[in-house]
């Protein structure tokens, strides 16, 4: 039939199980490609019109996770990156308030439109995380949350009588929230981020940056991009990822200029020459949030929600969900205790 | 339709209006795949009619009627127009309709689309798998040419078309149509709509659930089947150079909505309906498809309990089951191996006996010959030392005789002796 590649035995394809197919024509199955030339307008160029039409009408599903040390300003920014109350702010832990024992997730979603867009945005939250005294596999809760997310869509996507949209929880996008401590990465940072950027579109943000200066951030930079190289740590945009030259010029850019973007939150508006615009009130001055002069949040939001959104569920669809997926479904191959639990169960009904 | 989520509005401009554009931009780069299968009889002017619906000469040769069955042709082109990368597989029906006996005739298209399907399938159900860079060759749409009898539909027109409708988005064409006057076409196209009808036929509807689309769509249902007229020559009209079919009485110009459908046919294929024909393909026949190829492997959603049960799970257990077969024909073989092993073992152990009850056979008989030799020899050498003695008695004996008589009555007494 189709000339497809061909397997090797060590790999079990569920293609295997399937019997012989019915006798087939005598018909040459692979098409032959051939250019032809037209001699007028025909009109196969609308069919990006009846595209976009079709995917406004479905609309849209986008999943970001923060992680970092509270106080670090996480939901304030993912407020300020979509001009609405997303996230809801913890103002620190109360005392009637238990600082949670381990890391916790919670999932907020919110439906937002513009420009006939409809987007369901789902933001997860991790409290908890690097808060405790100690800890060690603190990104564990993370990462098993994240694969328990392909494991749903797995289920669903495997079914004989599928939905005709499959609910898309996975993480797109993870955004990783670095303490500006003006000397180097905490060896949670490395810790964590060397974990999940195996599984998850990792973007490393450096917050609360109106602490440091123009020199400073531009070092603090250069020694973290430097630190994550060593460390083999392969944040978005990942280079392996590159479709083509002009994806990898623009990408190079981001990767060795502009990133980890040093971002300031805020939403509260002030009066500056004129203008209402978002920032910070010092003593000292306001710390205009869009100003690229002032930190890099523009880029950020340009980065994530203007270029880069779609690819961002791309990346996580057609290589992390499918890896996730080929590892699944070649016997576990040291997956997380969820997944071990299935093949218990497995056993127990053979 | 939000479920259940809240609606927030935004204090500002965010910017992800821009996502359909990502999206398409995506998409653009990839580059579109359309396939369409025209099903028709020799000479029902199929290829004529594609040519003209892409202004190309595809270059397709001329069939013969003597084809002894159906036989599908593929033919991949690709097309750019702006920006946008089509890559546009046509297949062609040679010989349908051609036969005396056609109840083979629909079994080899059916089974051409099937077969689409099953590839995609395989790919979707590997381990390793790259969905994203699949060539997609699952049919889209199907234009069924009807002959221009201006009767009624044929046989094999309904039970093809019965036999697809499931499978594929069929759109009814009337090909050759200006060999039918406009009163007599009106009255054909009731016909043949009602007849699809009554014997329970679907045919593609063009989507009325988008406003934007929604009353051309429906107008255009409305003129089903088209009666489309193809020409690959042009004739000059006015100061312009357009398709046409130059007769006697007149000129019948393929792209003037009075004369024939062929507008409107380009507009709702092409200009309108492509996105949604392969929506349709993918997320209705494809899955219909799949959930009948699972069920008959044996797959459920739902387990004998009623309990739901994944595919996983039962892919699973099927797996396992294939492996334990795997490991008893290991085991069985690696068995027969050994039993071999032994066999030639024992073999070799009896050959080796006989060889060394030879040798040993061998050894005797050699030994009993040195035996009898050394008996030969020791008489020999008796005979030699009895000689020998005897020799040296004599010897002595003369030599005494010679000592007291002389040499002549030595001689005389050696005569005598």
């Amino acid at each position: 039939p189709y000339a497809g590649p061909v397997e090797s035995r060590n790999e079990a394809a569920m293609s295997e199980l399937v019997q012989e197919p019915r006798q087939k024509p005598v018909v040459p199955m692979k098409p032959v490609g051939i250019n032809a030339n037209l001699l007028g307008y025909i009109g196969i160029d609308t069919i990006i019109e009846q595209m976009r039409k079709k995917t406004m009408k479905t609309g849209f599903d986008f999943n970001i996770m923060v992680v970092g040390q509270s106080g670090l300003g996480k939901s304030t920014l993912v407020n300020t990156l979509f001009k609405s109350q997303v996230s809801r702010k913890s103002s620190g832990w109360n005392r009637e308030e238990k600082i949670p024992k381990t890391v916790e997730i919670k999932a907020i979603g919110h439906v937002i439109e513009e420009g006939g867009v409809k987007m369901k945005l789902t933001v997860i939250d991790t409290p908890g995380f690097g808060d405790q005294i100690n800890n060690e596999n603190c990104w564990e809760p993370i990462e098993k949350y994240i694969n328990e997310q392909y494991e749903k869509f797995l289920k669903e996507e495997v079914n004989i009588a599928r939905k005709k949209r499959i609910p898309d929880t996975r993480v797109h996008c993870c955004l990783y929230f670095i303490s500006p401590t003006g000397h180097s990465l905490r060896p949670l940072d490395l810790e964590f981020m060397k974990h999940l950027s195996k599984v998850v579109n990792i973007i490393p943000v450096i917050a609360k940056a109106d602490t440091m200066t123009l020199e400073e951030k531009s070092e603090f930079k250069q020694r973290v991009r430097k630190e994550l190289e060593v460390n083999g740590i392969e944040f978005y945009p990942q280079k392996e990822f590159d479709e083509d030259l002009e994806d990898k010029t623009e990408n190079d850019k981001i990767r060795q200029e502009s990133m980890p973007f040093a971002v300031v939150g805020s939403d509260k508006e002030y009066q500056v020459n004129g203008k209402r615009v978002l920032g910070r009130k010092t003593p000292w001055g306001i710390i205009e949030v869009e100003n690229l002069t002032h930190c890099e949040f523009a880029l950020l939001r340009d980065f994530v929600i203007r270029t880069h959104l779609q690819d961002l569920k791309e990346v996580t669809h057609n290589i992390h969900y499918e890896t996730y997926r080929a590892k699944r479904l070649n016997d576990n191959g040291g997956l997380p205790p969820m997944a071990v639990e299935t093949e218990e169960n497995n056993e127990s009904n053979l | 339709q939000n479920d259940g989520y809240r609606t927030l509005s935004l204090s500002g401009h965010v910017g992800f209006g821009s996502l359909p554009d990502q999206l398409v931009k995506k998409s653009t780069k990839q580059g579109f795949c359309f396939n369409i299968l025209c099903i028709g009889e020799t000479g029902s002017g199929k290829s004529t009619l594609i040519n003209s619906l892409f202004n190309t000469n595809f270059d397709d040769p001329v069939s013969m009627h003597f084809l002894p069955s159906v036989r599908l042709r593929a033919q991949t082109y690709e097309l750019q127009e702006s920006n946008v990368l089509l890559k546009l597989t046509i297949v062609n029906t040679v010989g349908f309709g051609d036969q005396i006996n056609k109840e083979d005739s629909y079994q080899p298209i059916v089974d051409y689309i099937d077969a689409q399907f099953e590839a995609y399938l395989q790919e979707e159900l590997k381990i390793k798998r790259s969905l994203f860079s699949y060539h997609d060759t699952r049919i889209h749409v199907c234009l069924y040419f009807i002959s221009p009898t201006g009767h009624s539909l044929k046989t094999l027109d309904l039970l093809t078309m019965k036999s697809l409708d499931n499978k594929v988005n069929i759109i009814p064409i009337i090909g050759k149509a200006d060999s039918i006057s406009k009163t007599e076409l009106q009255k054909f196209k009731n016909k043949i709509m009602s007849e699809l009808a009554s014997n329970g036929v679907q045919i593609y509807q063009f989507p009325t659930d988008d406003e934007a689309v929604s009353k051309i769509n429906t107008i255009m249902n409305g003129h089903l089947p088209f009666a489309v007229v193809g020409s690959t020559e042009e004739v000059k009209i006015g100061n312009k150079m357009v398709r046409a079919r130059q007769y006697p009485w007149g000129i019948v110009q393929v792209e003037n909505e009075n004369h024939c459908d062929f507008v409107k046919l380009r507009e709702m294929l092409i200009c309108t309906n492509m996105e949604d024909l392969r929506e349709q393909t993918h997320a209705r026949h494809y899955e219909l498809y799949r959930r009948c190829r699972l069920e008959e492997m044996g797959f459920r959603d739902i387990g004998p309990e009623n309990k739901p049960v994944s595919l996983q799970e039962a892919y699973e257990a099927k797996r396992h089951e294939f492996y334990l077969e795997m490991q008893r024909k290991e085991e069985g073989m690696r068995q027969q191996f050994v039993q071999r092993v032994k066999e030639k073992e024992v073999m070799l152990k009896e050959a080796e006996q006989q060889i060394q009850t030879k040798f040993e056979h061998r050894m005797l008989m050699h030994q009993e010959v040195k035996l009898k030799l050394e008996r030969k020899k020791k008489v020999l050498e008796d005979e030699i030392a009895m000689f020998v003695e005897k020799k040296a008695n004599a010897e002595s004996l003369q030599s005494q005789a010679s000592v007291s008589t002389p040499v002549i009555s030595l001689k005389r007494d050696k005569d005598r002796k």
